[in-house]
């Protein structure tokens, strides 16, 4: 028994819309079975993953706080994406953006300073965030070095650079030694949009973003290059279409995306800057874009879906001791099926037996 | 001179998970399929191997374990694409993020324990010798074995039929399949090859470099051999430089954050990854003639029939 491919005339239409729904219900059968090897009862543990933080205001406020910066940086990678532009750095340029917005609250504490500060702080981190990412985009365009590998070795850097500045000159006097800033003043953070509750203004910039995204790739010639880019890169050359300098711009936007998130939650529901500020939402993010087909609306509910399993994932670990590293397998197998049933999207999967006799087809 | 041969010995033994990994993807990349799943591979392998080896006390098994596991994890990617044809970016990364939770998952009862490492070979008046002795003579297992692996694979690339037809799949699979070459099926033996190598990178880490395991203790690991495969222009001779060469930088840095030279440790620790970037530039740009990569690296193979 063999598993053929076989080219589809045209893209499946019904395929690329439910596809998403497939990978998800293919992902929850296998956690059952997990679930079940780890010896928790399966219904209880979906339960407590997917419907129990939906039925709290506190839990629903926290899944939008979650799904912020995910949602943020998956829009700029899904540009990157589009664009055939490899940007798996977004972990990096997140926590460097953190670091820049920081440096000016760090500096104003205790000073008068007014309400410029926290516009200041979003900029900078945006800017900061967008230079590191051209790091590897330069490095692509002008030398030719792989962008994947690059963009990735920078996450360290970044990654030991937040925490050389937070063990040495940005420490807190009074924090016991622990290492972390002072907590930021108020005219350095983030707004809450309820009083008392956790949801902050930074989900309405990723809302923003979402709706920016969707003109940039809907309704305009750049988007309509960094598509054809991506997608037919022979007819984007005869059309004149500049790959580098969208490679450039895609990186630029992706890695300034990705800061900004960084100083928003910094400076949103953390407070201060400390190591750890991030359970990996850069590479989180790569899943929700592929989730959301790379589409900006698409990427708004992968990010709520992604979030929501950040949260089950903690309360299930509470309510149930089921280890928090089952949250990161089973993002990597909705990964894993989201890629497989795109699949389906181009190809009709065959079973064929050594007779040659076409036994089965699926799709 | 102690100092000088202590220096030398941890270089082999931080160089070592490097060049197995190394070799495992530079055979997976000359068969041109790009598997960016080496660290969640290696991770996974790490996991395995350390719980093997606490398993059943012995460190041959728990190799075999972080083998096991590291072919297995490479058949998830084989799967995906090989068989569904999915982009080999995308998988990679998917294959990295599993392996991270899953070793996190195996791993999470076997932290804090510990076990007796690999031990180092001695021969009595051999092993002895000023200065080369140890170095020579003195070394663990892994460390001879990843050095016959890379002549071995070597001997496979160049000197072998076999050797041969791997590397026409990796410039041309539509050549290689019209020649009657079962591309796919090659392919997947090259990805297994990659995987069990990478487990066995990874199982190296808590089995011989240091006797217990933590999780993500791989740090980045995968990822550096990845770059040292293009370092080497896909060929094993320089892999083998590249590897001893990211592996003195890494115990340099070491030694001087000992020294208490008056950097931060933290900008040493980031000198390894830094070292990579500045590498994977110069190297892509003295090579502005023409990619040494093989030709279809990368690319999907769908045989129409």
């Amino acid at each position: 028994m063999q598993l053929v491919l076989e080219k589809r005339a045209e893209r499946s239409k019904t395929i690329a819309l439910v596809s998403p729904l497939i990978a998800i219900g293919l992902t929850i059968i296998t956690m059952v079975i997990l679930f079940a090897i780890l010896g928790k009862n399966p219904m209880l543990a979906l339960h407590a993953y997917f419907i129990a933080p939906l039925t709290d205001g506190y839990s629903l406020q926290e899944i939008a706080v979650k799904a912020t910066p995910l949602v943020m940086i998956a829009i700029g990678l899904s540009l990157c994406y589009l664009a055939n532009a490899w940007n798996i750095g977004a972990e990096g340029q997140f926590l460097i953006g953190a670091v820049a917005g920081s440096w000016i609250a760090v500096k104003t504490q205790g000073t008068d300073a007014g309400a410029w500060v926290l516009p200041v702080m979003l900029v900078l981190a945006a800017a900061a965030g967008a230079l590191y990412a051209l790091i590897p985009a330069i490095c692509k365009v002008k030398f030719g070095a792989s962008e994947i590998l690059t963009s990735l070795m920078l996450v360290y850097v970044a990654d030991l650079f937040l925490d050389y500045l937070v063990r040495g000159p940005w420490r807190d006097p009074h924090g016991f030694n622990f290492p972390t800033t002072a907590e930021f003043d108020p005219v350095a953070t983030v707004p809450l949009l309820i009083e008392g509750g956790r949801l902050h203004l930074g989900s309405i910039i990723a809302l923003l973003v979402v709706a920016a995204a969707a003109i940039l790739l809907g309704r305009t010639i750049k988007g309509f290059e960094i598509r054809v880019v991506g997608a037919a890169p022979r007819a984007a050359r005869f059309g004149g279409f500049n790959a580098n300098q969208l490679v450039i711009l895609t990186f630029a936007v992706s890695g300034a995306l990705a800061g900004l998130a960084g100083i928003i939650e910094v400076a949103g529901p953390v407070g201060h800057l400390q190591p750890g500020i991030s359970p990996g939402y850069g590479f989180t993010a790569i899943i929700v874009a592929f989730l959301g087909r790379l589409n900006p609306l698409g990427i708004l509910i992968a990010g709520l879906f992604l979030a929501l399993t950040f949260i089950g994932g903690e309360q299930a670990q509470i309510a149930m001791k089921i280890p928090l590293d089952v949250t990161k397998v089973f993002q990597g197998i909705l990964l894993f099926y989201v890629l497989a049933c795109d699949s389906l999207i181009l190809y009709r999967f065959k079973l064929v037996f050594p007779n040659r006799q076409v036994a089965r087809g699926i799709g | 001179m102690e100092l000088v041969e202590a220096i030398i010995l941890a270089v082999l033994a931080a160089s070592t998970p490097l060049l197995i990994a190394g070799t495992g993807e530079l055979v997976t990349e000359r068969s041109g399929v790009l598997n960016l799943g080496v660290e969640g591979m290696m991770i996974v392998g790490a996991a395995c191997g350390f719980a093997g080896a606490w398993l059943t006390g012995s460190i041959f098994i728990g190799a075999l374990f972080g083998i096991v596991a590291g072919t297995l994890m490479s058949l998830i990617f084989a799967l995906m694409a090989l068989g569904l044809a999915v982009n080999q970016v995308a998988t990679g990364l998917a294959l990295t993020i599993l392996g991270v939770g899953l070793s996190g998952l195996i791993g999470a009862g076997f932290v804090g324990e510990r076990i007796t490492p690999a031990i180092h070979l001695a021969i009595p008046g051999l092993t002895d010798m000023p200065l080369i002795g140890r170095v020579l003579f003195g070394e663990d297992a892994f460390v001879y074995f990843s050095i016959a692996l890379v002549i071995g694979v070597w001997w496979f690339l160049y000197r072998t039929r076999a050797g041969l037809i791997l590397r026409a799949c990796g410039d041309n699979h539509v050549s290689a399949h019209a020649l009657g070459y079962p591309v796919l099926r090659i392919r997947t033996f090259a990805v297994m090859f990659g995987g069990a190598c990478a487990g066995l990178a990874g199982a190296y880490l808590p089995l011989a470099y240091t006797p217990f395991f933590i999780p993500g203790m791989t740090a980045g690991r995968g990822w550096i051999a990845l770059a040292l495969v293009v370092f080497s222009s896909w060929r094993p001779g320089r892999l083998v430089v590249g590897a001893y060469l990211f592996g003195a930088v890494t115990i340099l840095q070491l030694h001087a954050q000992g020294w208490g030279v008056g950097i931060p440790s933290q900008f040493m620790s980031a000198l390894p990854y830094l070292a990579t970037v500045i590498v994977l530039v110069l190297l892509s740009r003295a090579r502005t003639g023409g990619s040494t990569a093989p030709a279809a690296l990368g690319t999907v193979f769908v045989p129409d029939r």
